[in-house]
């Protein structure tokens, strides 16, 4: 019930009221209530539990994670360069 | 997929474990808590390619396992009353109630359906005025807003034939109660991602602070769990313990404001029952006195209704890490995914079920393989 994987937002509409949206998994698309991201764009990524999304996904923080596990491997193989000497 | 692959990437994941072999030098036990991790700790092999030093015991983080019986006994008897539609999520309809669950009070004849969206069940109870329709409502901080939007999206259209059948429970005092219960293991906790997008990761810092453990906010993916576990473990050498947020990229500090918001307008705080575990302080939530009309307990009546689980099963001492899905005497044997004894083996994020699908065949381990 915890496991979600982010979806792009690629369309958003109102619904009785609500902030609803079309949210793309990689092909498959599903409705899903915007309610409590409200400024979210069309093209961002969200995180959506049960129909609803909880968070817009920070595309800068995703990419720093990903270079501090860049780093990770770099120092990995610059250390093995070494010891191979 | 964009913002998944990129965690799932096999080289990274290898160099990880290594800086984790690195790291580690005495004997640690890193408790997950959310059993979405669980699943993607077995399906991945985590858990077969860490140094022995380290052990992972798996938390009590999946909302469908930790849901009392007698709650599916009232979710059973509201189904059967007439004129009532009663939905919920897939999941909870195989949930064993004290004599039956809900695909067989579906086969009796109850109006029960499975919904994807709380949303859904609004929709049919406007469209069906002449019926009851009941939501049964479960799970952690991830799915209390949906829960709130559904009360104050029936408030809002004024929707007399709505209710909702709440059980839902709050993580962190579940995380103390368990650091608090004297045959505690836990030494690190690698926090549920998706609870704190709603609540954010402050709420565990005076938790951090009082037991003296490592709490690392950590995703689902592989690399999430692996640099998770990376964090603990160099906490742990250390000697620190602070809260470390290692999924930025979906948990801001201070959660998710509207959700909040509307979570606390409709519900309130209360004491509430763990299925194998048992009541734990402050660690639910209950539908506010201004909202009660759509409170599903009080209109059918239901809060007599009491059960004990079965005996033989050991799910609430796995739930607290104090026993592995395998000492099980059931396990594989009286109980399976197709027959579940116990909540444990029902939902795929249960421990015992990704114990049963993944580490029984103990072949894949895609993190490593896939090249
Ligand atoms: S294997 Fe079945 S009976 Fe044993 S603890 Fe798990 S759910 Fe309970």
């Amino acid at each position: 019930m915890c496991l979600a994987v982010p979806g792009k937002v690629v369309e958003i509409s109102e619904e009785n009221g609500l902030k609803m949206g079309k949210i793309d998994y990689g092909g498959t698309q599903n409705s899903t209530c915007l309610e409590f991201v409200p400024d979210v764009n069309i093209g961002e990524y969200v995180i959506v539990h049960a129909g609803f999304a909880l968070n817009v996904l920070d595309e800068k923080e995703a990419k720093k994670t990903l270079d501090i596990f860049d780093e990770l491997e770099q120092k990995k193989s610059e250390f093995l360069r070494k010891l191979s000497k | 997929m964009k913002f998944v692959d990129e965690y799932r990437d096999p080289a990274l994941a290898r160099s990880m474990i290594e800086q984790i072999n690195n790291t580690v030098k005495s004997n640690w036990t890193i408790m997950e808590i959310c059993g979405g991790q669980t699943h993607s700790i077995m399906r991945n092999g985590i858990d077969q390619v860490l140094p022995e030093k380290v052990s992972l015991i798996h938390g009590p983080g999946c909302p469908v396992c930790v849901t009392p019986i007698e709650m599916i006994d009232r979710a059973i008897a509201i189904a059967l009353e007439p004129n009532v539609i009663l939905c919920s999520f897939g999941d909870m309809l195989r949930i064993p109630g004290s004599s039956k669950d809900l695909f067989v009070a579906k086969s009796e004849g109850a109006d029960v359906r499975i919904v994807y969206s709380t949303l859904d069940s609004i929709k049919i109870a406007s469209e069906h005025l002449d019926k009851q329709v009941v939501f049964f409502g479960i799970g952690f901080e991830t799915t209390a807003p949906s829960t709130a939007m559904a009360i104050h999206q029936a408030n809002r259209l004024g929707l007399d034939n709505f209710f909702m059948l709440n059980s839902h429970v709050l993580v962190p005092p579940a995380m103390t109660a368990l650091l608090d219960s004297p045959d505690n293991r836990v030494q690190a906790y690698l926090a549920a991602g998706h609870v704190c997008a709603v609540q954010g990761s402050s709420e565990y810092e005076p938790i951090a602070e009082k037991y003296s453990v490592p709490i690392i906010v950590t995703g689902f993916e592989p690399l999430d769990i692996l640099s998770g576990i990376l964090a603990a473990v160099t906490q742990l050498e250390n000697g620190t313990a602070t809260v470390e947020n290692q999924y930025k990229r979906v948990v801001p500090t201070d959660g998710n404001p509207e959700a909040k918001a509307l979570v606390y307008e409709i519900f309130e705080v209360t004491d509430r029952k763990w299925r194998g575990i048992g009541t734990i302080p402050s660690s639910g939530l209950q539908i506010r006195e201004s909202y009660k009309q759509f409170d599903a307990e009080k209109h059918f009546n239901v809060e007599f209704i009491t059960a004990e689980e079965p005996e033989q099963c050991i799910s609430g001492l796995i739930l607290r890490g104090l026993k592995k899905q395998n000492e099980c005497p059931e396990f594989n044997k009286t109980c399976t995914p197709m027959k579940p004894l116990g909540a444990t083996m029902v939902s795929s994020e249960g421990a015992c079920a990704a114990y049963y699908t993944y580490n029984q065949h103990k072949v894949i381990l895609p993190v490593l393989e896939s090249k």
